[in-house]
C-alpha cells in the first residue's frame, strides 16, 4: 500500500489562516507537484498549535523540524532544499528569544518543552476535519471501554476519583456534578457544552474546537453514558465561524462511522449531537442563560435553585461543562485517574491550558501541569516580556479575574491559591502587563466589557456597574474626586454579594484586585492627577526641554491645536490649556526635546 | 407530603414545611423583610436583590423572597452585612429614578417611596443622571413613564404568563434595558387589550391609567353642563379601599352621599343599565338557541375581553353578542331618553362614568359608540381615580352622610350588582331566563356553580327541557385556553361569560392596588352580600327597566334596543 | 462502514496508523542521504524502493531524510537506527539491495554486515 516518508503539517487554526497559512497551503501544494514529491511526501492541514506568534507554522514529520512565519515565497526553498535534499532551512527555523539559538525540532522549543500537552496533544498533530486520524491516535477507545466494559456510576466514580474540575472558571468538581445529574428523577437528560469562550483574549476553548473536535464529542458521549442522556448541544459562540464547521463535519463522520446515533458500539446506548450557534452575549456563558438561550428566550441567568443539574434545558436534568473539561474526559477513562490524579497538585488535579498574551515575546496558548508556578509560565514559556521591560502584573481570570503582582509571582497555579491572592483561575486567560500599563485603565478596561455585557436583570449589576465605570473613566481622565477609593470599594462589596449570576458578582473582581496591589496608582491618579505609568492620555502633559531645544519651529508647525509658541532659535513652549496631547510634536521632534509625563 | 425542616432566624427556632421560602418563614413570626419586585405567585424572579438576608455558610448574600429554607439554615436577616446591601441595592434604585415625587400621581401609594420610608434611607449620591425616556401616551388608557419604571417585572409576568396577551417584554440589555413593545411602538400599535392588570401591579408611577380627573372638574365647574356619573357594580365594594375602610366594605350610600357633595348634577347606578343588559342579552340568548344566530353566545360586557377576542380570535366575532356593556348602554341612554324625558338639551350633557376598569377608556372612545348622536359616555374615571377625586373635593369620608341613587336610574336589582363578580353575568342571565322560559319562579335564586375566583368554572342545567351547558371565565390566560377549546372543537357549550380581568371586575385593573386574592375574596364576597340585601334580585323585575321597555324601548331586540344598545366588532390588525 | 464494537474500532486505528506512520511510528527509523550527491547517486529511487518495502509489509516505521552527511564516495548512504541500538550506515546501498536490510536488520534486528560503512553510537 501508498505510504508516505514524510509530512508536511501546514497550521490551518484561525491565527494561522489569518497570517496567511492557506496560501502557503495552496503553494505547498503546487510545488511537490512540480518537483515530483507529491506521492512521497504528504501535506496535511493541522488545527492550532497555540504558538500562534509564529504563525503561519509549518512543521516537517518524521523529525518534527518546526518552521516559524513561514510565507508563500518561502515554500519552493523548503520543498526543494528540505523535503528533497534533506537540508533543513536555517532561516525559518525558531530561535530561542534569549540565547538566540536555533531550535530546529518542535519538541526542543522552550514553548513546547515545558508545557504537558495532553488536551491540546492533538492539535497541531492531526488533520481535525479527518477522523481517522483522530482514531489512529487512540480516538473513540475511551468511549468504547466506557460502553463495554464500565458501568454509568463506575465512569462517575473515575471521573471523581481522578479529581477533575471544571475548566470553564468554577472549577466545580466534574464528577460530582455528573453524579448530581445522574441522580436527579427523570428519563430525559441533556448534556450540553458550553463552548462561549466570551473572556476578551481567551482562545483555549477555540483551539480545541478547530484543532480536535472530536476529543469534544467522544468527552460528550461518555458523559451522557454516565448521567444516563442520550442528546446533547454544543453552544457554540457565532463569532467561532471555522470552529463550527469543524464541528460539524466532526459530528457527520462520526454519524457515518456510527460512533453518534444509535446503539454505538452496540452496547444499546444512543447519543445525538446538535450545534446551536450563540448571538453576540457573554452573559449566555453563564449555564441558566445558556440553557434560556438555547430554548429562544432572552439570554439572562435565572436564580438557582433549581440548578440545571434537576431542572436545566426544557426543565430537564441537564450537564453543562466547558469545552476543556470535556476534552480531559476521553484521556482519563482511557489512561485511567490514577494517571490523571498523579499530575498536579492536592486540590487541582491534572493540566490547564493558557492563553498566553500580553506584554510577553512568546504569545499563545499554553497547557501546562497545575503547581507550575506563575513566573516559570511567562519566563521560560512566554520567553519573559518583550523588549525585556520590566514586568509589572499579570491579570488572570479575564473580566471575572485579579492581577497577580511580581511579589507573588511564585505562587502556583491551582485553583484554591489564585482565589486567596484575589484573582481567579477563570477560562485560562493570562494577560501580562508591564510597567507602561496603568492599573486603574486596566480595571476601567474590565469593567466597561462587564458592563457592556451585563444582562440588565439584577439591580447591582445593571446599575451598580454603570457607576462603577463612571467613577473609575472620572478618575482616569483626572476628574477622580476623595472618597473615590471608598465608594468603588463598598460598591464593588455589594455587588458582589448581591448579583443575580456569576457575571455580577465577579465583575468588581478587576477593581478590587488592582485596589489591592496598586492602590497608590490609583491615589496618585486621584490626588496628584498623574497617571505613573505614563499611559492615561487625560493625565499626560507634554513639555519641552529648554536646554535641547533649538527653536526650529517643526513642533510648532504641526501643532493641530496651535499649542506650541516660540520665536525661531528660541526654546519653544507649549501651552497645556490648548494642547490635545495627539503626540505630533514628539514625533517631529529631531532632537529629543520633547518629553510626555 | 412535604416534610418540615428546622432552621433559626435571628437567633430564634423554628420548624416550617421545606417550600417555605426565607421570606415567608421569616413573616410567620413576626420579622418583615423588605421586598420590592415580590408579587406573590405572579412575580417571584428575584431580580430586584432589595430582600437580601444573610445565611450562614452562603458565600453571598441571598435573596430571601424565592429561597426556600434548608435544614438547619441559619438566617440572619438584620446583619450589618445585610443591613447595608440593601441600603445600597435601593440607593442604585433611586439614583435614577426621577425626583419629582412631590407631583407624581403615585405619590401616595408608591411602593418605592414607601420602602425608601421603611428602610431610612435618608441620602441619595452617586450623581448619576436621572432616567430620560419617553413617555407612551399613544392611547386612551394606559400612560407608560418608562423613566419611572425600576424594571421589578410585574407588568411583563402579568401580560406574559396570567393574561397571555404578551403585549409587552423586556427590550434592550444592561442598562438600557426597558419594558416595551414589539419595535418598541405605542401601546396602541400593540396587541395591548388595555386590560390594566400591569397599572394594577406596578409599584411606581411608570404604569398609570390616563387620568381624566381635570376634565371631570371642568365639567362640573361649567354651569353650562349637565353631569351625571354613573357607579359600576364592583366600584360599591372597593372604594373603600381608597378612603381607609377595610376591603370587602360595602359603601355604596357613603358613596352616593360624597359624589353628591362632589357636585354631580345626578348620581346613577351602573346596575340599571346591567339590569337592562341582561333583558336584551337573555332574549339574544333565547333567538340563538332557536337557530337565529351563533353558539355559544359569548358576553361582551368586558371591553378588556372585546379586545382581546378582535386582535387574537376574530373568527369568533359573530359569537360574540351584540349587546353594549352597560356602560354603554348607559351612556346611550341618558342622552335619548333621559333627555327628552327631563327636557335637558343632550348636547350639554356630560356622562361620567366610575369603573374598575381601564378598558373601558378606551371603549368610551371607540368610534362607533356614538349612537345617541353625541359621544355617548363622556369620560371614565378608575376606582382610583374616584376616591381622588372625593380626597380633591375635600370631602371628610369618614363623616359623609349617606344618599340613595337618583331617579329613574338609581333603581337596581340584585342580580345587576353582581356583575362585578365572575359568575355575575351568568348567573343573572340564568336567574331571568329560567323565569322567561318556563313561566315558574324560582326556589332559589342562587346559582353557586357558576360563582367564586377560579378561572374556569363549568355548570350543566336544564331549560325549559333543554340541557344547557355554560361556562364562566375570568382572566384572558384562561379565555385563550377556552378560546382554542373552541377552536379545536373541543369545547361546547351554549353560553359563555368570559372577563378580561382574573376574579372579574372586582379584579379590574382600575382596581386599588393590590387586588390579592384574599382582598378578591373579600370583595366578592361583598357583592353576594350587597345581592341578598337588595330586595329585587331579578333583572325583569326592574320597574325602572320595565318602564324604560314601555316609554320608549318597546321591547328587547327591538329596533330602537337595536339602533342604541347594540353594536358591532372589527377585526384588529395587530 | 459503521463501528459495531470495538473490535471494527481497531480495525479502522490500524488502517489509519498505516498512514500515519511518519507522525505515529515505533521509534525505528531509516535516513536516506538526499543531498546533491545522493541524488546524483540514485538515493531517489533507493528511497522509492524502502517506501515499497515499508508499505508491502506495514511497517510502523519512521522514513526520514537528511542532506550531505559527507561521505560523498559511498552513496547512496542509509542509515538504521533502531530504538535502544546503535545507529548503522550503509553505503552504495542500491532499489537490490533494500529488500535485505529490511527483513534482516529492520525487521529482525541482524546487521547486514557487508554494506555496513560505520557504526555509531
Amino acid at each position: 500500500m501508498q505510504i508516505y516518508r514524510g509530512h508536511v503539517l501546514v497550521c490551518a487554526g484561525t491565527g494561522c489562516v489569518a497570517s496567511g497559512s492557506r496560501n502557503v497551503q495552496a503553494e505547498m501544494e503546487k510545488q511537490l507537484e512540480a518537483f515530483n514529491l507529491d506521492k512521497e511526501i504528504k501535506l496535511v492541514e493541522t488545527g492550532c498549535h497555540g504558538f500562534c506568534e509564529m504563525g503561519p507554522i509549518v512543521i516537517v514529520y518524521p523529525e518534527g523540524i518546526f518552521y516559524c512565519r513561514v510565507q508563500p515565497e518561502d515554500v519552493k526553498e523548503i520543498v526543494e532544499e528540505h523535503l528533497l535534499k534533506g537540508r533543513p532551512v536555517k532561516r525559518l527555523l525558531f530561535k530561542n528569544q534569549i540565547t538566540e539559538e536555533m531550535v530546529p525540532h518542535y519538541k526542543d522549543i522552550d514553548f513546547y518543552k515545558k508545557q504537558n500537552r495532553i488536551v491540546l496533544g492533538n492539535c497541531g498533530f492531526i488533520n481535525p476535519e479527518n477522523i481517522k486520524e483522530y482514531i489512529a491516535r487512540d480516538g473513540y477507545e475511551a468511549l468504547a471501554k466506557a460502553l463495554t466494559q464500565m458501568t454509568p456510576e463506575q465512569v462517575i466514580e473515575e471521573i471523581k476519583a481522578a479529581g477533575l474540575r471544571g475548566r470553564g472558571g468554577g472549577g466545580f468538581p466534574t464528577g460530582l456534578k455528573w453524579e448530581f445529574a445522574r441522580k436527579a428523577p427523570g428519563d430525559k437528560k441533556y448534556v450540553i457544552c458550553n463552548a462561549d469562550e466570551g473572556d476578551p483574549g481567551a482562545f483555549m476553548d477555540r483551539s480545541i474546537l478547530e484543532g480536535d473536535p472530536h476529543a469534544l464529542i467522544e468527552g460528550m458521549a461518555i458523559a451522557a453514558y454516565a448521567i444516563g442522556s442520550d442528546e446533547g448541544y454544543i453552544y457554540v459562540r457565532a463569532e467561532y465561524p471555522l470552529a463550527i464547521k469543524r464541528l460539524k463535519i466532526a459530528i457527520a463522520q462520526a454519524h457515518e462511522l456510527g460512533l453518534l446515533g444509535e446503539d454505538i458500539f452496540g452496547s444499546g446506548f444512543n447519543f445525538k449531537l446538535n450545534i446551536k450557534e450563540g448571538a453576540g452575549a457573554f452573559v449566555c456563558g453563564e449555564e441558566t442563560a445558556l440553557i434560556a438561550s438555547i430554548e429562544g428566550r432572552r439570554g439572562e441567568p435565572r436564580v438557582r435553585p433549581p440548578f440545571p443539574a434537576n431542572k436545566g434545558l426544557w426543565g430537564k436534568p441537564s450537564n453543562v461543562n466547558n469545552v476543556e473539561t470535556f476534552a480531559n474526559v476521553p484521556r482519563i477513562i482511557a489512561r485511567g485517574s490514577q494517571w490523571f490524579a498523579s499530575m498536579g497538585t492536592e486540590k487541582s488535579k491534572g493540566t490547564k491550558v493558557f492563553a498566553l498574551t500580553g506584554k510577553v515575546k512568546n504569545t499563545g496558548l499554553a497547557e501546562v501541569t497545575m503547581g507550575i508556578t506563575l513566573r516559570e509560565i511567562i519566563y521560560d514559556i512566554g520567553g519573559g516580556i518583550i523588549d525585556d521591560k520590566k514586568y509589572k502584573a499579570v491579570q488572570i481570570g479575564g473580566p471575572s479575574g485579579g492581577c497577580i503582582p511580581e511579589e507573588l509571582l511564585d505562587l502556583p497555579i491551582d485553583y484554591d491559591s489564585l482565589i486567596s491572592a484575589g484573582a481567579m483561575m477563570g477560562s485560562g486567560g493570562l494577560v501580562v502587563m508591564d510597567e507602561d500599563t496603568c492599573m486603574v485603565e486596566l480595571a476601567r478596561f474590565f469593567l466597561n466589557f462587564t458592563q457592556m455585557e451585563s444582562c440588565g436583570k439584577c439591580t447591582p449589576c445593571r446599575e451598580g456597574t454603570k457607576i462603577m465605570l463612571d467613577i473609575l473613566e472620572r478618575i482616569t481622565k483626572g476628574e477622580g474626586k476623595e472618597g473615590d477609593i471608598e465608594l468603588l470599594q463598598s460598591l464593588a462589596e455589594t455587588i458582589k454579594s448581591t448579583s443575580l449570576c456569576g457575571l455580577g458578582q465577579t465583575a468588581p473582581n478587576p477593581v478590587l484586585s488592582t485596589l489591592r496591589y496598586f492602590r497608590d496608582e490609583y491615589e496618585a491618579h486621584i490626588k496628584d492627577k498623574r497617571c505613573p505609568a505614563g499611559a492615561c492620555t487625560a493625565l499626560a502633559s507634554y513639555r519641552i526641554l529648554e536646554d535641547k531645544c533649538i527653536g526650529c519651529t517643526s513642533c510648532a508647525r504641526v501643532c493641530p491645536a496651535k499649542a506650541i509658541s516660540g520665536e525661531v532659535k528660541k526654546p519653544h513652549k507649549i501651552d497645556p490649556a490648548k494642547c490635545i496631547k495627539c503626540g505630533a510634536c514628539i514625533e517631529t521632534c529631531k532632537f529629543n526635546a520633547i518629553v510626555k509625563q | 407530603m412535604t416534610k418540615n425542616v428546622n432552621i433559626t432566624i435571628n437567633g430564634q427556632q423554628l420548624t416550617v414545611p421545606e417550600d417555605t421560602t426565607i421570606l415567608d418563614a421569616a413573616r410567620q413570626i413576626g420579622i418583615d423583610i423588605p421586598t420590592l419586585c415580590h408579587l406573590k405567585d405572579t412575580n417571584e424572579i428575584g431580580v430586584c436583590r432589595v430582600c437580601v438576608v444573610e445565611v450562614k455558610g452562603a458565600r453571598n448574600l441571598i435573596p430571601s423572597c424565592i429561597t426556600k429554607v434548608t435544614e438547619g439554615m441559619e438566617i440572619l436577616t438584620n446583619s450589618p452585612k445585610a443591613r447595608e446591601a440593601r441600603e445600597m441595592v435601593m440607593n442604585l434604585i433611586l439614583a435614577t429614578h426621577p425626583k419629582d415625587c412631590l407631583t407624581c400621581d403615585r405619590n401616595s401609594d408608591c411602593e418605592l417611596r414607601t420602602l425608601a420610608e421603611k428602610m431610612g434611607i435618608r441620602k441619595v449620591d452617586f450623581g448619576a443622571p436621572v432616567k430620560d425616556l419617553p413617555l407612551d401616551d399613544s392611547n386612551p388608557s394606559i400612560i407608560r413613564d418608562q423613566s419611572k419604571c425600576i424594571l421589578c417585572r410585574r407588568c411583563v409576568s402579568v401580560c406574559n404568563e396570567v393574561q397571555k396577551v404578551s403585549a409587552i417584554s423586556m427590550i434592550n440589555r444592561g442598562i438600557s434595558t426597558t419594558v416595551g413593545t414589539a419595535f418598541d411602538k405605542g401601546l396602541e400599535d400593540s396587541p395591548c387589550v388595555f386590560c390594566g392588570q400591569c397599572v394594577n401591579v406596578c409599584p411606581t408611577g411608570a404604569l398609570t391609567e390616563r387620568f381624566q380627573l381635570r376634565e371631570v372638574w371642568e365639567a362640573l365647574h361649567d354651569p353650562e353642563k349637565h353631569v351625571v356619573i354613573q357607579t359600576a357594580p364592583a366600584i360599591r365594594v372597593s372604594l373603600g379601599e381608597e378612603l381607609g375602610e377595610e376591603p370587602g366594605t360595602i359603601v355604596t350610600g357613603k358613596m352616593v352621599g360624597a359624589l353628591r357633595k362632589v357636585g354631580f348634577d345626578k348620581v346613577f347606578d351602573t346596575d340599571f343599565t346591567a339590569d337592562l343588559t341582561i333583558m336584551e342579552e337573555g332574549h339574544e340568548f333565547l333567538e340563538c338557541l332557536n337557530g337565529n344566530g351563533k353558539l355559544p353566545l359569548l358576553t361582551s360586557c368586558s371591553p378588556g375581553w372585546i379586545n382581546y377576542v378582535e386582535t387574537f380570535y376574530p373568527e369568533f366575532l359573530d359569537n360574540v353578542s351584540s349587546c353594549k356593556s352597560p356602560q354603554q348602554m348607559f351612556g346611550a341612554v341618558i342622552k335619548t331618553y333621559y333627555a327628552k324625558k327631563f327636557n335637558i338639551d343632550p348636547a350639554t350633557i356630560f356622562t361620567v362614568s366610575a369603573m374598575p376598569c381601564t378598558a373601558k377608556k378606551y371603549e368610551a372612545n371607540r368610534p362607533e359608540m356614538n349612537s345617541s348622536g353625541y359621544q355617548d359616555v363622556d369620560a371614565v374615571l378608575t376606582t382610583r381615580e374616584l376616591g381622588m377625586l372625593i380626597k380633591e373635593a375635600g370631602i371628610d369620608w369618614a363623616n359623609v352622610e349617606e344618599s340613595q341613587f337618583d331617579e329613574p336610574f338609581g333603581e337596581g336589582t340584585g342580580a345587576g350588582v353582581i356583575f362585578g363578580s365572575s359568575g355575575g353575568v351568568m348567573e343573572a342571565a340564568l336567574r331571568t331566563l329560567s323565569e322567561v322560559v318556563t313561566g315558574k319562579e324560582l326556589e332559589s335564586l342562587d346559582f353557586k356553580d357558576v360563582r367564586g375566583l377560579d378561572g374556569i368554572k363549568e355548570a350543566e342545567l336544564t331549560l325549559g327541557g333543554q340541557k344547557l351547558k355554560v361556562a364562566v371565565v375570568n382572566g384572558l390566560g384562561n379565555a385563550k385556553k377556552v378560546m382554542e377549546g373552541l377552536k379545536a372543537k373541543e369545547l361546547d357549550y351554549h353560553f359563555v361569560e368570559i372577563m378580561a380581568c382574573p376574579g372579574g371586575c372586582i379584579g379590574g385593573g382600575g382596581q386599588p392596588r393590590l387586588s390579592t386574592p384574599e382582598v378578591k375574596q373579600k370583595r366578592m364576597e361583598a357583592i353576594y352580600r350587597a345581592d341578598l340585601g337588595l330586595p329585587r334580585r331579578k333583572s325583569h323585575e326592574n320597574p325602572a327597566v320595565q318602564e324604560l321597555y314601555k316609554e320608549f324601548l318597546e321591547k328587547p331586540l327591538g329596533e330602537k334596543s337595536h339602533h342604541l344598545l347594540h353594536t358591532g366588532y372589527t377585526p384588529k390588525e395587530k | 462502514m459503521a463501528i459495531k464494537s470495538p473490535e471494527d474500532l481497531k480495525k479502522i486505528k490500524d488502517e489509519a496508523l498505516e498512514e500515519a506512520t511518519a507522525r505515529i511510528n515505533d521509534g525505528t527509523q531509516i535516513m536516506v542521504g538526499m543531498g546533491t550527491c545522493g541524488i546524483a547517486a540514485g538515493a531517489r529511487e533507493v528511497m522509492a524502493a524502502i517506501m515499497e518495502e515499508v508499505g508491502k509489509r506495514n511497517l510502523k516505521i519512521a522514513i526520514s531524510w537528511t542532506g550531505c552527511i559527507g561521505m560523498c564516495e559511498q552513496e547512496v548512504l542509509v542509515d538504521v537506527i533502531r530504538p535502544g541500538e546503535k545507529r548503522i550506515t550503509y553505503g552504495k546501498v542500491t532499489p537490490q539491495v533494500v529488500p535485505r536490510i529490511i527483513t534482516e536488520h529492520v525487521i529482525n534486528g541482524n546487521i547486514v554486515e557487508d554494506y555496513v560503512v560505520g557504526k555509531l553510537d
